[in-house]
């Protein structure tokens, strides 16, 4: 176990290092740089700007120099923010993006997991064909479109939910936001687990549970359920991946001014410092939360072992 | 006693006995047998031949065209003369959407294309091989998928001039895209090179190339067009994602997703010009999947239900 974590934990680290490497690398190819604007800045102050920001070193030392204040969490002053450091940022947004996260995979793993469930045991019936089409909804309309009709019919139209704002984090305000970023992931989740469900209810030890007469719930929560989660766990994996970068598009559309928003804005701005700052942060969460996940497989299936030996 | 004169006339040659009546039918032919009575896989399938036809020839049989501005009739609601109505610079939006749709479905086949060529030779290599080099080939998948794909493509639509020109969201979404099929590519190569006829291949003498083009991928190409398929919508979805963010198709050329993107600015005010791209991406991606449900259906029996 311990040599297994120590092993996942190194390559962690090397993926985040080619990451960084490679960020750097096409950051740095690409023509313009962020003080290149429609209005063009007079020489010495450009000159002046890059030896600020330290953008006239030789790309080796920057690079080296990058990954020491990388290695120490500093990821270095924005462009376009003037005085604020990508930490800053980081700091004001991470919050938020987070709570959005949370809120959105509670409504996509529990609504997923009951709908899912549902399905399966109506099979054939309406609720089946009600989850089947929520489903469908989810898998086949992008994002923001789907954040833009929820904001729109829902917030302006019926004034159910304020439409727009992160207003101190008002439950009431994060709503909208959450289901847009859940639509997505509820969809595969409620597919997977109908599966997965279909699949272990078919099986003979269910069969053998119902025969000693067992009431329906025990059968459901202990011998079907548990059995059928094993897929989506796999799933969870690309499900946070999903939630991180999905927010990109969630915050842009409700205006809400989380990391993911920043990304977005990052980009149109050229601020080269922070697009990197971002890529590093996405990609560690996403290597940990992988992590977190293959740790977490071990102890719902003590089937699988770690370390992939057998007797080990 | 008597003995039958027909009990020693001589044996005749029983070739007939081992004639096989039936016609062999390929992987394709039994394939497209099994798709034909799925329903919902045959209706996606129409869905999208239309989808196409709308797309393609549409612009033939109206008097619009998706660039000519007409700025006295802005945001027509739809009407017999404009079925879909008109946008912000009093373009007809149902030339705008077959434009559009050339341009999505353009971008889903090729960088599917792309993408299949890469997948297929990587991992075509890397399960031929096996040992330290698959070792290494499948480590080298590992890191990149660790990485999310939407932050490398965002990446590189930067490095590559944010004038998203059509070539390049081509070639970049259909170089993050290949890992996956790599990795089924790999896994199927690694089961079939054991099966003896490769065996048998091999000790005629046949070379690797051979041995990879004529045995392994053709045996391989059922889970090839499966994963392409469902590919196909993924790379038409993240176009649109691409559009949203500002850096994918730049008007006066339009993509479903840029007509999307387009569209939701005025929401409150004119709602269809949302409404009519999305509806056409939600329907192509719900054909799509169908046609690829289908296909694994069709393609693998043993996985029905």
């Amino acid at each position: 176990m311990a040599k297994y974590l120590l092993q996942r934990i190194a390559s962690a680290l090397l993926v985040i290092f080619l990451v960084i490497s490679l960020t750097f690398v096409l950051m740095h190819s690409i023509p313009g740089g962020p003080f290149s604007r429609e209005k063009q800045v007079p020489p010495a102050v450009l000159k002046n700007l890059e030896e600020r920001y330290h953008m006239n070193d030789p790309l080796s030392k920057q690079y080296i120099d990058y990954m020491k204040n990388v290695a120490q969490f500093n990821l270095g002053p924005t462009f376009r923010y003037e005085g604020r450091t990508v930490n800053d940022l980081i700091k004001d947004g991470l919050p938020k993006t987070a709570t959005i996260g949370f809120l959105a995979t509670i409504f996509a793993l529990g609504g997923g997991l009951l709908l899912g469930s549902i399905a399966a045991l109506k099979h054939n019936k309406t609720p089946d064909g009600v989850a089947t089409f929520i489903a469908t909804i989810g898998v086949s309309v992008p994002s923001f479109v789907m954040a833009t009709f929820l904001q729109y019919y829902l917030g302006y139209k019926l004034g159910l939910f304020p439409p727009v704002g992160w207003n101190n984090g008002a439950l009431k305000n994060l709503v909208l936001p959450s289901i847009a970023l859940g639509a997505y992931p509820i969809a595969q989740i409620t597919r997977l687990m109908r599966t997965s469900m279909l699949d272990v209810l078919s099986q003979d030890y269910i069969r053998t549970a119902r025969s000693k007469g067992l009431p329906g719930y025990v059968i459901i929560g202990r011998h079907a359920m548990r059995n059928a989660l094993l897929p989506v766990i796999t799933y969870l994996g690309p499900f946070f991946a999903y939630i991180l970068t999905g927010n990109f598009v969630v915050e842009y559309v409700f205006n809400i001014p989380g990391i993911g928003q920043f990304f977005v804005t990052s980009i149109t701005n050229r601020d080269y410092s922070t697009i990197m700052g971002m890529t590093v942060l996405f990609c560690s969460l996403l290597v940990v939360f992988n992590l977190l996940v293959d740790i977490a497989y071990t102890f719902i299936d003590p089937r699988i072992k770690l370390t992939g030996q057998k007797g080990a | 006693m008597k003995l039958a004169q027909n009990l020693f006339e001589p044996a005749i040659s029983q070739i007939s006995a081992e004639h096989i009546n039936r016609p062999s039918t390929t992987l394709l032919q039994d394939a497209w047998r099994r798709f034909k009575q799925n329903k919902l896989a045959m209706a996606g399938l129409i869905t999208l031949a239309s989808l196409i036809l709308f797309a393609f020839f549409g612009p033939r049989f109206i008097q619009y065209n998706y660039y000519t501005n007409d700025l006295m009739n802005q945001y027509l609601q739809p009407s017999w003369i404009h079925p879909f109505g008109t946008d912000a610079l009093g373009r007809d939006t149902m030339a705008r959407l077959m434009y559009g749709g050339r341009v999505s479905l353009a971008i889903g086949f090729v960088s599917v294309l792309i993408n299949l060529s890469i997948g297929v030779f990587y991992g075509g290599i890397s399960g031929y091989f096996g040992g330290r080099i698959d070792n290494l080939m499948m480590r080298i998948i590992d890191i990149i998928y660790s990485i999310p794909e939407l932050l490398y493509v965002i990446l590189l639509m930067v490095v590559m001039g944010s004038s998203g020109s059509l070539l390049n969201i081509m070639i970049v979404l259909g170089i993050v895209n290949w890992m996956g099929m790599a990795r089924i590519v790999r896994g199927q190569i690694l089961v079939l090179r054991e099966q003896e006829y490769v065996l048998a291949a091999r000790t005629l003498g046949a070379s690797s190339s051979r041995l990879m083009l004529k045995h392994l991928i053709p045996n391989a190409l059922g889970p090839i067009i499966i994963t392409s398929a469902l590919a196909i919508p993924m790379a038409i979805f993240m176009e649109a994602f691409l559009s949203f963010i500002g850096v994918g198709i730049q008007p006066p050329f339009a993509s479903w997703g840029s007509l999307a993107a387009e569209g939701r600015l005025n929401i409150p005010s004119y709602p269809y010009a949302l409404f009519f791209p999305a509806a056409a991406i939600a329907i192509t991606m719900l054909a799509f999947n169908f046609v690829g449900d289908g296909l694994r259906d069709a393609f693998d029996p043993k996985m029905r239900k």
